[in-house]
This record gives structure tokens, C-alpha cells and sequence, in this order.
């Protein structure tokens, strides 16, 4: 953690800051390799579509990618091949239904074999904490009597110096890349995120290098005292895309696209459609823009959207 | 409880209802997303304006105006007490031991009220990958209390479940208390039927009450193992007009607010 420490101040020291406001696509090219360890977080809200569409455009390979909750955006990575291991709690289209590329993957392993490692969401909750406060592994009071241990290597358990009580213990995550989007940021870099802020900062701190997506960049955040607020030294790259968490939602700016989440069901469930789609929409365009266009989505700024 | 009973309602709805009764003023409850959501939401709009409905998303005292189709849903956080990060949920507020009611779904319960929302056939090779765990194995072993909300088939009431994803009176009697899980474990399933509670001494779920016009045989047929059962039968109340009335409310706004995605 000291070397990790270090290491990042020195690079903070040789560029200047404003340098970390930058093109999506300069920064995911810049920061994200073939068959690194990836964090894309975002509980429900904030979720970072265009970063992810961009991995996707750049087909960045082999990818362990952590997410705790899997939805539309990694069944999108899975499908295009660019993982080769989740790392997850829960895997789903929340009130819609399951995620079939993922399913296809783990079933079936289209399109190629996709390596799990699951966990519950305290477990994860805590696994990114201790990679964020420089410790090597977490733990919790969790997985008493589940099978979850039993399938994954990674759950053990630790007894207590003090009480001798038996817990279970995760190694810490430091990903290579944490990426993640935020309402907005100043023109500095510093990050403010609202509403609910999931696991995000924790998974900023815990990574070597983090990407966040913008809606926009102000003069001043006017931020309260105690916002979630990530300065711009902790960060490798701000980029501002409007809409860029759409069909998720970004509380004080747009609502969720409940439509596309369920279209989504339809277009997933088999292969053919869905590798269509994501050619013509995905491949086949140049930017988050250019995307929502292509797939008919009205901006959802453009959009007056009650739940926002 | 208003006035007037309902001849009128669906399996569902009843379920919902009864399992909302159940939830007392002022009581803190985690609750996941669908079913227990809905009847979480329902007591707090009828006999419980005081519950405290807490969410894994971070949100600590939820009043959602419609049901959330997400348990992040933006709903959830504009008119919350408070909004916590999820580390701080899961370690402060659950591990914590601040939870009285960890209220779940599943996709199998066994008899010792063990849940599965993994995997239906082997883990290496699924027959049906479900979600996975969620929240669930932690609210399962930390909270005061969980109840469980099911719809009671041959397949869901499993003897064995594929996958032992959350812990409930694990292999029975004490077995439990000896595995370092905290809290009473599951204390009422509540399903389209009627209402399971554990059996004092062997911990295995019993039926005690059946909803009005359900018979022992229906239950008996939509157990996968040889259920047990109360001497004598409740039955349950048959929902008020004023319970179904705020239900279908709240079902008709989060309806019309999430388009025609159904929140179950």
C-alpha cells in the first residue's frame, strides 16, 4: 500500500491536472488492457454504460471483470467476449428478469467458457473497503451454513485473536481499472456523486487507476460538507459524457429507462439478435451519442422523466 | 383493520397481505425486492407508518411513493431518512445487529427453511443459473428474524435444495444456534396457501394456518417433502377492502410510473 501510495503521488506530481479531464475514448485506450482485472460500479444508479460501450468498441480481451451486480451492461461485455471471469454477487435485469448472455455463458459457455467467482454483497461490500484501506483481506460476519465457500476458494475463514469466534475472511480487490460514472465534476477533476452512492468510492480507492464518467463539468460543485466527493488526485481520468449511465438512472439529472430494460429481454435472448445488435448499435458507432441515436433512445436529458 | 372483507382477490394479493399484517409499527426491517417489498410497503401505507423499511442499496427508512422495480431505485432515496453507502449498510447496520426482520424471496426453500437462489441443478453445470445471493446470506444470519415470502409449489418446496445459498434452521434443532448464525432464523414462510412457523423442538417448517378456502390437501400436494402440520388449522383473515384498495393503489402507481414492467 505504501509503494501503491508513493507511486501515485509521484504521477500526480509529473502531469498536470488538467490533464485528467479527457476524451472516453483516449482514457479507456490509455488506461484499460487485454486481461486486466476491471471494476465497473454503480448499485442500480450511476451505472457506466458508455465506458463500458467503449471497452467494448476497443474489444478489450480477457478481461476479469468485478461487478457485484452484473445487470445489462456486463450481459453486453460477456456477450461481445470480452471477459474471461466475473467476479459478482447477484446477477440479473432487476425487475425484469434473468440476464441471458450471462446465463448463455455460464450454461452454455457462449461464447466462450466464462470463470465465476461469487460471492453475497457484504462480502463484496467489504472486499473493496479492505482494498481501499490497504489491507489484504476482509472480514465478515457471512456465509454461515451456505453452500458459497464450498465453490469458491477465495471464501475462508479466520478465527478471532480475541473472542475465538470463527469468521470469514476475502482477500481484498485492487483493480487494475475501477470505472465508474458521477453526476459531475469540476473543472479540476474533483468527482461528486449523489444519491445512492453504492460502493463506488471504495472501489476508486481500491484501484490502481480510475476512469469516471460525467454528466457534466461545472465551475464550482457547490458540494456539501460531507458529499460523497472524490478529489481529482485520486483519479486518473474524467470524462464528460451526458446520458453515458443510460438505460440506468442518474439521480437530479434522469430517470431509469424501465422500456429499454425490458426491450432488452427480447433482444438478449438469443444470440443471433443480440450480436446484431451490438454491431449496429455498438460496434457500429463512434461514441454515446452517436449510440443512443442509433438505437433510437431519446437522450433521456431531453427527456422530462418523472423518477429522476 | 378497516372494515369489510374481500371475496375477490388473487393468490398474490392475499399473500401480500397477510405477510404485511405480520410487519408491527416501528419494527426495522431489510427488506429484498419483489414480493417482500410490496407487502413491506403495504403495512407501512395501512397499520405501520412507523416501520422502518431498510434496503440493501444504502437507503435507511424508505418511503417509496411506488414500489421500485430496483432495490436501487431512485425512489427509494428521495424520501429516505438517510442514504449510506452499501459497505456501511451490510457492516454498521446489519452486521451491526440494528436489523429486526430480514425479509426475503426465494426461488427453493427446504424444510428447515434453507434457501436456494443460486443454481437450479449442479453448480459446474446449471440447469438454470439464478441470480445468486445478493444480501441474503448475511440478512439471513444476522438479522433478529426472517420471514420468508414464497409461492408454495412441488418445485419451490424442495426436499433438497440444489444450492444452500442463505441459512435458515439449517439441518434442524439446534444445529443452527451451533453454527455461529445469529438471530431465531426464519420464524414464518408465507406463501399463496396459508402460513409455515418452525416447529419448536425440530425447527421444521409446519403449516398453522391456510388462507380461506385453501384445503390441507392443496398444501400437502405443493410440498415437495411430507409436510407437517398443525393440530388444528388456522385460517386466515381474507383481506379488507381497505387492505386490497391500498394494494392495488400502489400496484396501479408503480404500474403507471414504471411502464408495463410488473414489480414481482
Amino acid at each position: 500500500m505504501e509503494v501503491k501510495q508513493e507511486r501515485r503521488s509521484a504521477f500526480e506530481n509529473m502531469i498536470p491536472m488538467t490533464t485528467k479531464l479527457m476524451p472516453l475514448r483516449e482514457a479507456i485506450g490509455r488506461f484499460v488492457k487485454d486481461g486486466q482485472t476491471i471494476a465497473m460500479e454503480g448499485f442500480t444508479h450511476l451505472i457506466p454504460f458508455a465506458a463500458g460501450h467503449e471497452v467494448i468498441r476497443q474489444a478489450r480481451r480477457g478481461l476479469t471483470l468485478i461487478r457485484m451486480t452484473p445487470d445489462i451492461l456486463y450481459d453486453q461485455m460477456i456477450g461481445m467476449g470480452c471477459a474471461s471471469t466475473l467476479v459478482f454477487s447477484w446477477g440479473g435485469n432487476p425487475g425484469v428478469g434473468s440476464i441471458h448472455r450471462f446465463r448463455d455463458a455460464i450454461e452454455n459457455a457462449w461464447p466462450h467458457e466464462l470463470a465465476i467467482q461469487e460471492h453475497s454483497h457484504a462480502d463484496m461490500a467489504g472486499r473493496y473497503q479492505a482494498g481501499a484501506s490497504g489491507l489484504p483481506f476482509s472480514v465478515l460476519r457471512g456465509y454461515v451454513g451456505s453452500d458459497l465457500p464450498k465453490h469458491n476458494t477465495n471464501i475462508r475463514t479466520i478465527t478471532c485473536p480475541f473472542t475465538g469466534e470463527t469468521l470469514a475472511a476475502t482477500p481484498a480487490i485492487n483493480p487494475d481499472v475501477t470505472i465508474i460514472h458521477a453526476q459531475k465534476a469540476d473543472r479540476q477533476g474533483n468527482v461528486l456523486i449523489d444519491g445512492i452512492v453504492g460502493v463506488q468510492k471504495e472501489a476508486v480507492l481500491a484501484a490502481k487507476n480510475a476512469i469516471v464518467t460525467v454528466e457534466e463539468v461545472v465551475d464550482d460543485l457547490e458540494a456539501p460538507m460531507n458529499a460523497c466527493l472524490l478529489p481529482y488526485w485520486v483519479v486518473s481520468a474524467v470524462c464528460v459524457v451526458p446520458n453515458g449511465a443510460h438505460p440506468s438512472y442518474a439521480h437530479g439529472y434522469y430517470g431509469r429507462d424501465n422500456a429499454f430494460c425490458k426491450a432488452w429481454d427480447g433482444i438478449s435472448k438469443d444470440r443471433e439478435s443480440f450480436t446484431a445488435w451490438m454491431k449496429q448499435h455498438v460496434l457500429g458507432t463512434k461514441d454515446h451519442a452517436e449510440f443512443m441515436k442509433s438505437a433510437g433512445v431519446t437522450p433521456p436529458r431531453e427527456r422530462k422523466v418523472a423518477n429522476a | 383493520m378497516p372494515e369489510g372483507t374481500q371475496t375477490q382477490y388473487t393468490p398474490a394479493e392475499i399473500m401480500t397481505i397477510e405477510a404485511a399484517r405480520r410487519l408491527k409499527n416501528g419494527t426495522v426491517c431489510f427488506v429484498g425486492i419483489g414480493m417482500p417489498s410490496a407487502a413491506a410497503n403495504l403495512a407501512r401505507l395501512t397499520h405501520a407508518p412507523e416501520v422502518v423499511l431498510i434496503y440493501e442499496s444504502g437507503t435507511i427508512g424508505a418511503k417509496p411513493d411506488v414500489l421500485p422495480l430496483s432495490i436501487g431505485d431512485g425512489e427509494l432515496a428521495e424520501h429516505a431518512d438517510t442514504v449510506v453507502s452499501v459497505p456501511e449498510i451490510f457492516r454498521y447496520w446489519l452486521q451491526g445487529g440494528r436489523v429486526d426482520v430480514g425479509f426475503l424471496g426465494a426461488a427453493q426453500v427446504d424444510r428447515f427453511g434453507n434457501i436456494n437462489t443460486t443454481v437450479i441443478g449442479p453448480y459446474d453445470k446449471p440447469k438454470v443459473r439464478l441470480p445468486g445471493a445478493g444480501g441474503a446470506p448475511e440478512i439471513a444470519s444476522n438479522a433478529k428474524e426472517t420471514w420468508i415470502i414464497i409461492k408454495q409449489t412441488a418445485r419451490s418446496f424442495v426436499p433438497k435444495l440444489d444450492f444452500l445459498t442463505s441459512v435458515g434452521h439449517l439441518t434442524g434443532g439446534d444445529s443452527r444456534a451451533k453454527s455461529g448464525a445469529r438471530g431465531k432464523g426464519p420464524t414464518a414462510v408465507i406463501t399463496d396457501l396459508g402460513v409455515l412457523v418452525p416447529d419448536p423442538a425440530t425447527r421444521e417448517l409446519t403449516m398453522v394456518a391456510l388462507h380461506p378456502g385453501i384445503t390441507w390437501e392443496q398444501a400437502k400436494a405443493s410440498t415437495g417433502w411430507e409436510l407437517q402440520r398443525a393440530e388444528t388449522l388456522a385460517t386466515t383473515q381474507a383481506p379488507t377492502a381497505g387492505e386490497l384498495a391500498t394494494l392495488r393503489d400502489l400496484q396501479a402507481r408503480t404500474a403507471k410510473a414504471h411502464g408495463t414492467v410488473s414489480s414481482e
